[in-house]
């Protein structure tokens, strides 16, 4: 659809976003059952090679790879600002006064869908951020920020966004993406009206 | 103090806490001026305040098979509810509900014209919707 | 623990009597519908919260599919929303 985001896959891509779909799909099913045996395993990869066949889903190009100690590491900052974001709504919640607050636009560096959908996730699990709209021909998400106090504060959470899809990118993104957010931010803002 | 007394401390202590999460979610549901705030606060005891009650329940009910169904809760948790809210609030903002003077800035509204939501305007993103 | 069972009692009772004076109040479906959406995460909290003081795990499987239904009725009527936005 748009040149940035190449739609066809090759034939071992689509196998490899099957096997994940797969592999996941097996993990929930033995933790539905509550333990991990061979029999469980069996049964679930059967049914979920039939579910993919009857439902197959939307090709996801997913061309990176795992690195575990970023993985922990985003983990542990999510679960971090979760926390931290959780009691600070709550504190506005028990303030006087109306929050503030404000719709910021903020370009994604990736723009494939699988980053957008997870950095969209990330943002808005944590309280006090929400995806209003997200535009995936620009890679952008017009994210709603509850409680922006002056121009500086917006400009901090811009900037936390960003390290977000930094984090997520250094945890699962492949190499050429890496690159894109380790490569310092562009300082010219002149698309984006004040 | 036993080992089990500590445990059961802490459980209690994560429980009020999610509870309090609660509270505060309702008291800013009441109190919050715009919807697109309101939302906020739906989302403190929907993520925080379920993990924390989760973790006390495992703390608590300290068997395999319990703890691994309270994993798939979190996670199916985790995974379905910002799709709830992004849905509920871009129909919130389309709808015109936000209120428009406790913005600080609003980046989206000269870009909205991209985004209609007639289904001729996109026949590849939604191919499932039927057309009016 | 007892206390912990009345302080999450009474936190829960009075959590859920605001959202239900939202509920009522609106004044739009949207409105309704996130308060609605507190609402099923309260309730789940305090199915949670009587599981573990009870330590009985029955009705930890109703939460599974609560967790993964709780987001059909909030997405069918945002569409719907939008759509009457449209029309």
């Amino acid at each position: 659809m748009s040149p940035q985001r190449p739609s066809a896959l090759t034939k071992r891509e689509r196998l490899r976003s099957r096997a994940i779909a797969v592999i996941g799909l097996v993990l929930v099913w033995n933790l539905l059952w509550g333990a991990f045996t061979w029999l469980n395993t069996i049964t679930g990869a059967v049914i979920a090679v039939a579910l993919l066949v009857v439902f197959p889903l939307p090709p996801v190009k997913f061309g990176g790879r795992l690195r575990p100690v970023a993985v922990v590491k985003f983990f542990a900052r999510f679960f971090f600002d979760l926390t931290v974001a959780s009691f600070q709504v709550a504190f506005l919640a028990f303030r006087r006064g109306e929050p503030r607050s404000a719709i910021v636009a903020v370009e994604l560096r990736v723009k494939s869908d699988l980053n957008m959908t997870l950095v969209a996730e990330a943002v808005s699990l944590v309280p006090g951020s929400l995806i209003a709209e997200a535009d995936h021909q620009t890679g952008t998400l017009y994210i709603h920020m509850l409680g922006v106090r002056d121009a500086a504060h917006l400009e901090r959470l811009r900037a936390e966004v960003l390290q977000l899809e930094a984090r997520l990118v250094r945890a699962i993104g492949s190499d050429a993406e890496l690159r894109l957010v380790e490569a310092p931010v562009p300082t010219d803002r002149e698309e984006r009206p004040a | 103090m036993t080992l089990q007394g500590v445990l059961d401390a802490v459980a209690a202590v994560l429980m009020v806490t999610g509870a309090l999460l609660s509270l505060a979610a309702g008291v800013a549901l009441l109190r919050f001026p715009d919807l697109l705030s309101r939302m906020h606060a739906a989302a403190k005891p929907q993520v925080l305040g379920l993990l924390l009650m989760l973790t006390g329940c495992a703390i608590r009910i300290a068997t395999v098979v319990d703890i691994t169904t309270m994993v798939l809760i979190a996670v199916f948790q985790l995974a379905t509810a910002p799709v709830a809210a992004h849905m509920v609030g871009r129909a919130a903002y389309r709808d015109g509900q936000t209120r428009t003077d406790l913005l600080l800035t609003d980046e989206l509204a000269p870009h909205l014209d991209r985004f209609s939501d007639k289904p001729d305007d996109k026949p590849s993103r939604f191919p499932a919707t039927p057309p009016e | 623990m007892t206390y912990a069972a009345v302080a999450i009692a009474v936190l829960l009772t009075a959590a859920c009597a605001m959202t239900l004076v939202r509920i009522v109040r609106g004044p739009t479906t949207l409105d309704r519908i996130v308060a609605t959406d507190v609402l099923l995460a309260i309730t789940a909290t305090a199915i949670l919260a009587e599981a573990a003081f009870s330590r009985d795990p029955t009705a930890l499987p109703v939460l599974v599919v609560v967790s993964l239904l709780g987001i059909t009725g909030s997405v069918a009527v945002a569409r719907f929303v939008s759509r009457e936005q449209d029309s």
